[in-house]
């Protein structure tokens, strides 16, 4: 592809390179030096080296420090991504998964000598049992979808069990794509239910979709909307009495810790991301880390190994006939149960409550500042995130929720999720966690508002921003209709 | 800590570390929502489903001890920094570059989320980009996605993706891929309605006799591993050929990607669909994740493949900047017909990995994939000279190997473990068959002076 400026890009890593250098150093060969093609037939040799970057180790760390100049994170600032719970993450956490002890540890080390890891696992899961109100924990999954596709495996694997083949899954309107991604991965077939005029899932419509077919319902509670569902119990007689199971998406349990659990509302599964709630990083996108607990009659098939303790010993147990199988290799996203656990340990009862308490307050208080501003679709007292609407800036003067988001991206925040739930029309869905302080979100409001006035005053500058970034707003259809997804030689 | 606390729920708070605000700022913020308690703000959730006591959890730690109480777990572990590691099968121990996590671990990559703002996130973009360009490189693919959980659920999903692209329902797997990558498959795609059918091996490689009477107009597709599960190397282009004959495509799992230092890429010798663990390429062991799934293709499958692509694009003023696209794959557009759920990856890994390549370079990366031949070569040679230990297969391999042991494996490695060294994987947990076979894997960080060691303990077991 040529591009009119190349001169201005900032290069490629591919860009840097100079024949021989070498950024690495290994010792020479301390066995005998024999012909590659004496070890290997040489039909199976690689004929070309692979065209990997030439560049010497000061080029390395200058080309990524430099490339991390060019990122935004929760250590730099607000990131008020609603549903991502973008909390701070604790530097202590680093250097505990950076343990050698963990960090360099086998994952088929024998079991008597991996005793610290699962100790740490198991009682992780007994710790998230409790705060979830499940019967068991486990923590296989990578992330927040993996750990809904255990939980539907399970609960399909329960049905088949008891010899019922039920088809259906019910999803709201406002669920995150995963939830019915997942439940077609799942081999379900997806059943949508609306909302109702108070953000809550619509009851008449659940009475309506469900029956005998019906496997499960997927829940977020509070939901995408930032909203408790105050029917829940409803929810729970409805599908419980037509024999289904209650799956929930624990992606926003951030505004419920220790207020309210979902065992006790009645969920048979539930999943926690603990790279949102448990403030593991994300890493750019990831890695996550998910638990997902079950009540007792979910249990015999979770997935294998489970961890056990025996005495004072504990051990991996493979030998569960009705498990599901294995959802990944070895035992889950073990760097990031270190980090949850030292977590948990670290906030322990009051702390994890404190949590949620300031989480809600600083929605709560942000929502206040912004909403005189902003269309608020849903308007009631919000838990850890809130959703306000574009529309009334659209309409004016024809400034859309993105122009908005990525003007905000000038007045150095990240923008809050857009789009999202589907339900809301120029939706910006915000959440400041507990982490953030009273004057970081004034300054936030102060620049929403600012934003506001700009759409309706010089709206130029709010449908071009932004105008601060590396780079100014990006040609994304271009990048879809002539995908440049890797540099090529030459 | 002083019990100035006027919250009606609680009495005395102490401050968290955490979380900023103050007992005044509080007060304030409940006066701007108009209300007088926090409580009040949880007024919505109905009581009967209310958590009426406080979690059961232990005490909070401050951070001196919980730092003291993470080192004591730690210390129970028997690390790599402590033992002699023989030990592979799917989890690889090479030598990790300082540079890899002092950059990859940097706060403005591990505290980022996923790229949505794609002006304000150009290096994470730009580093998956790179990323995803080395990958293709060393696969000798068209197109690699930014990354996937792990190896197993990356060839599980790229069985799936085989299904879709054919409208065929069954895959042949090998019996000499890993075992829990075949377990995960299997947990995938039995709710598709995806048939699975195992090949068996032969001289530690897939036997392509049976293959081929397996073959059908339903096979979506072939997968082996390679270098496979036994440390073998296989038949790539006859597995290949067989598959494509039958209008079925060849997916080929790779357990550690350095091999292909060495070794002739997938690209080359006719594979469709390149799936498998990343986590050698500068990723730690962390007892067993989190790891890099890593996913390639060729151009023509592109929309069908999962998870999150990055692609290159220009700006308003004509400048190169990076995007997430392709999107209408994925689960937030297409949500119950996405061809995959997946929405978190491993883009952080998948970073490390294109900062370890880097780092290796075009000699250095092919300098150690050949270490780990001759260092593997040498460990070969010299235990299966002692009476008693002989090889199980005489085809060629790559760093791993299967010896048959006149004592139980576990039994060795029981021995071995208080002079050091963490033995191989007993292979009958999987095969039942080879309850006498043990897997040992040598890496570029073993010296001569340590197989030399392991030999000398192993002559005491004859």
């Amino acid at each position: 592809m040529s591009l009119r400026s190349r001169g201005r890009d900032f290069p490629l890593i591919f860009e840097l390179s100079v024949p021989e250098r070498v950024g690495s150093s290994y010792p020479s060969p301390d066995v005998p030096l024999r012909p590659l093609d004496e070890l290997i037939p040489a039909r199976q040799l690689r004929e070309e080296a692979a065209a990997l970057p030439e560049v010497s180790e000061p080029d390395v760390v200058r080309h990524y420090t430099r490339l991390s100049h060019r990122n935004f994170s929760i250590d730099e600032g607000f990131y008020p991504l609603g549903s991502c719970t973008m909390k701070y993450n604790p530097k202590v956490h680093e250097d505990v998964a950076g343990l050698p002890g963990f960090a360099r540890l086998h994952p088929y080390a024998p079991v008597e000598h991996a005793q610290g890891a699962l100790q740490l696992i198991w009682e992780l899961e007994h710790l998230l049992a409790e705060i979830g109100g499940m019967d068991r924990v486990t923590v296989h999954p990578a992330a927040g979808a993996h750990g809904e596709l255990t939980g539907l495996l399970m609960i399909r694997a329960y049905f088949h069990a008891h010899g019922e083949a039920r088809t259906k899954v019910i999803v709201p309107d406002s669920a995150h794509g995963t939830n019915p991604a997942t439940a077609s991965m799942a081999g379900y077939q997806v059943v949508t239910v609306k909302s109702d005029a108070r953000g809550n899932l619509d009851v008449d419509a659940l009475r309506a979709v469900m029956d005998r077919s019906v496997a499960a319902i997927m829940l977020t509670n509070p939901n995408t909307l930032g909203l408790f569902e105050e029917r829940i119990q409803d929810v729970e007689r409805i599908i419980h009495g037509g024999g289904g199971q209650m799956y929930l998406d624990g992606a926003n349990l951030n505004a419920v810790l220790g207020v309210a659990r979902a065992g006790d509302q009645g969920f048979d599964v539930m999943h926690m991301n603990l790279h949102k709630t448990f403030t593991t990083p994300h890493g750019g996108g990831g890695p996550g880390a998910c638990a997902v607990g079950v009540k007792a009659h979910l249990a015999p098939f979770l997935p294998v190994p489970t961890v056990e303790r025996v005495g004072e010993r504990f051990v991996l147990d493979y030998d569960r006939r009705q498990s599901i199988g294995k959802l990944r290799a070895f035992y889950g996203n073990f760097g990031n149960l270190v980090r949850a656990y030292a977590y948990i340990r670290t906030m322990g009862a009051d702390g994890l409550r404190q949590v949620a308490e300031s989480a809600v307050l600083n929605a709560n208080y942000l929502l206040a500042l912004l909403r005189g501003a902003f269309d608020l679709p849903y308007d009631r007292i919000c838990k850890h995130e809130f959703v306000l609407s574009g529309l009334r800036q659209k309409q004016q003067s024809g400034v859309t929720t993105k122009d908005m988001a990525k003007r905000l991206l000038d007045y150095g925040f990240h923008a809050p999720t857009i789009y999202f739930p589907l339900i809301v029309e120029e939706a910006i869905m915000i959440e400041p966690t507990e982490t953030e302080s009273k004057r970081t979100m004034d300054e936030f409001a102060d620049a929403m508002l600012a934003i506001a006035r700009e759409a309706q005053d010089r709206s130029e500058v709010v449908k071009t921003a932004p105008h601060t970034t590396p780079v100014q707003r990006l040609d994304e259809v271009r990048a879809a209709r002539h995908p440049d997804l890797r540099w090529s030689p030459r | 800590m002083t019990a100035r606390s006027k919250s009606v729920d609680v009495a005395v708070r102490a401050q968290h570390k955490y979380i900023p605000a103050t007992e005044s700022e509080r007060e304030e913020m409940l006066k701007t929502v108009g209300v007088s308690s926090v409580e009040e703000l949880f007024a919505d959730i109905p009581a009967a489903v209310r958590l009426g006591r406080p979690l059961q959890l232990p005490p909070a730690l401050s951070e001196p001890e919980l730092m003291a109480h993470m080192r004591t777990l730690a210390e129970a572990n028997l690390h790599n920094d402590r033992a002699v590691c023989f030990l592979g099968a799917g989890a690889y121990d090479h030598y990790v570059p300082s540079v890899v996590w002092h950059l990859a671990g940097r706060g403005e990559f591990l505290t980022a989320y996923t790229p949505y703002q794609a002006e304000l996130m150009q290096g994470e973009l730009q580093a998956g980009y790179e990323y995803q360009s080395m990958l293709c490189a060393l696969t000798a693919m068209d197109v690699a996605n930014a990354s996937m959980y792990d190896g197993a659920s990356a060839t599980a999903e790229a069985a799936v993706m085989a299904k879709d692209l054919t409208h065929r329902d069954e895959v042949l797997i090998s019996t000499a891929v890993h075992p829990e990558y075949r377990q995960v498959l299997h947990t995938y795609t039995a709710p598709l309605g995806i048939h699975l059918r195992e090949v068996p091996y032969r001289n530690g490689i897939t036997d392509l006799g049976a293959l081929a009477q397996m073959l059908s107009p339903r096979t979506a597709g072939v997968l082996i591993q390679h270098p496979n599960f036994f440390g073998a190397l296989e038949d790539g282009a006859a597995a290949a050929d067989l598959a494509h004959r039958a209008g079925g495509l060849l997916m080929c799992a790779v357990a550690d990607p350095l091999s292909l230092g060495v070794l002739n890429p997938p690209g080359a010798w006719g594979a469709d669909i390149v799936c498998g663990e990343g986590q050698p390429l500068g990723g730690h062991l962390n007892f067993g994740g989190p790891y890099l799934g890593m996913l390639a293709t060729r151009q023509e499958f592109i929309r069908r493949i999962p998870g999150r692509l990055v692609g290159a694009t220009v700006d308003t003023d004509g400048r190169r900047g990076f995007v997430l696209t392709l999107q209408t794959r994925e689960q937030h557009i297409r949500r119950e017909k996405a061809s995959s759920n997946i929405c978190t990856n491993e883009a952080l890994l998948a970073l490390a990995a294109a900062i370890y390549m880097a780092a290796l370079g075009k000699s250095g990366f092919q300098k150690v994939s050949e270490l780990n031949v001759r260092k593997a070569a040498y460990a070969k040679e010299v235990i299966t000279a002692i009476p008693g230990f002989r090889l199980a297969f005489d085809s060629p391999t790559f760093h791993e190997f299967v010896v048959r042991t006149p004592l139980p494996p576990e039994e060795i490695n029981r021995r071995l473990l208080p002079r050091g060294i963490l033995g191989g994987a007993p292979l009958g947990r999987w095969y039942p068959d080879l309850s006498d076979a043990w897997l040992l894997c040598v890496t570029e960080q073993r010296t001569r002076a340590q197989i030399d060691e392991l030999a000398a303990q192993l002559e005491k077991m004859r």
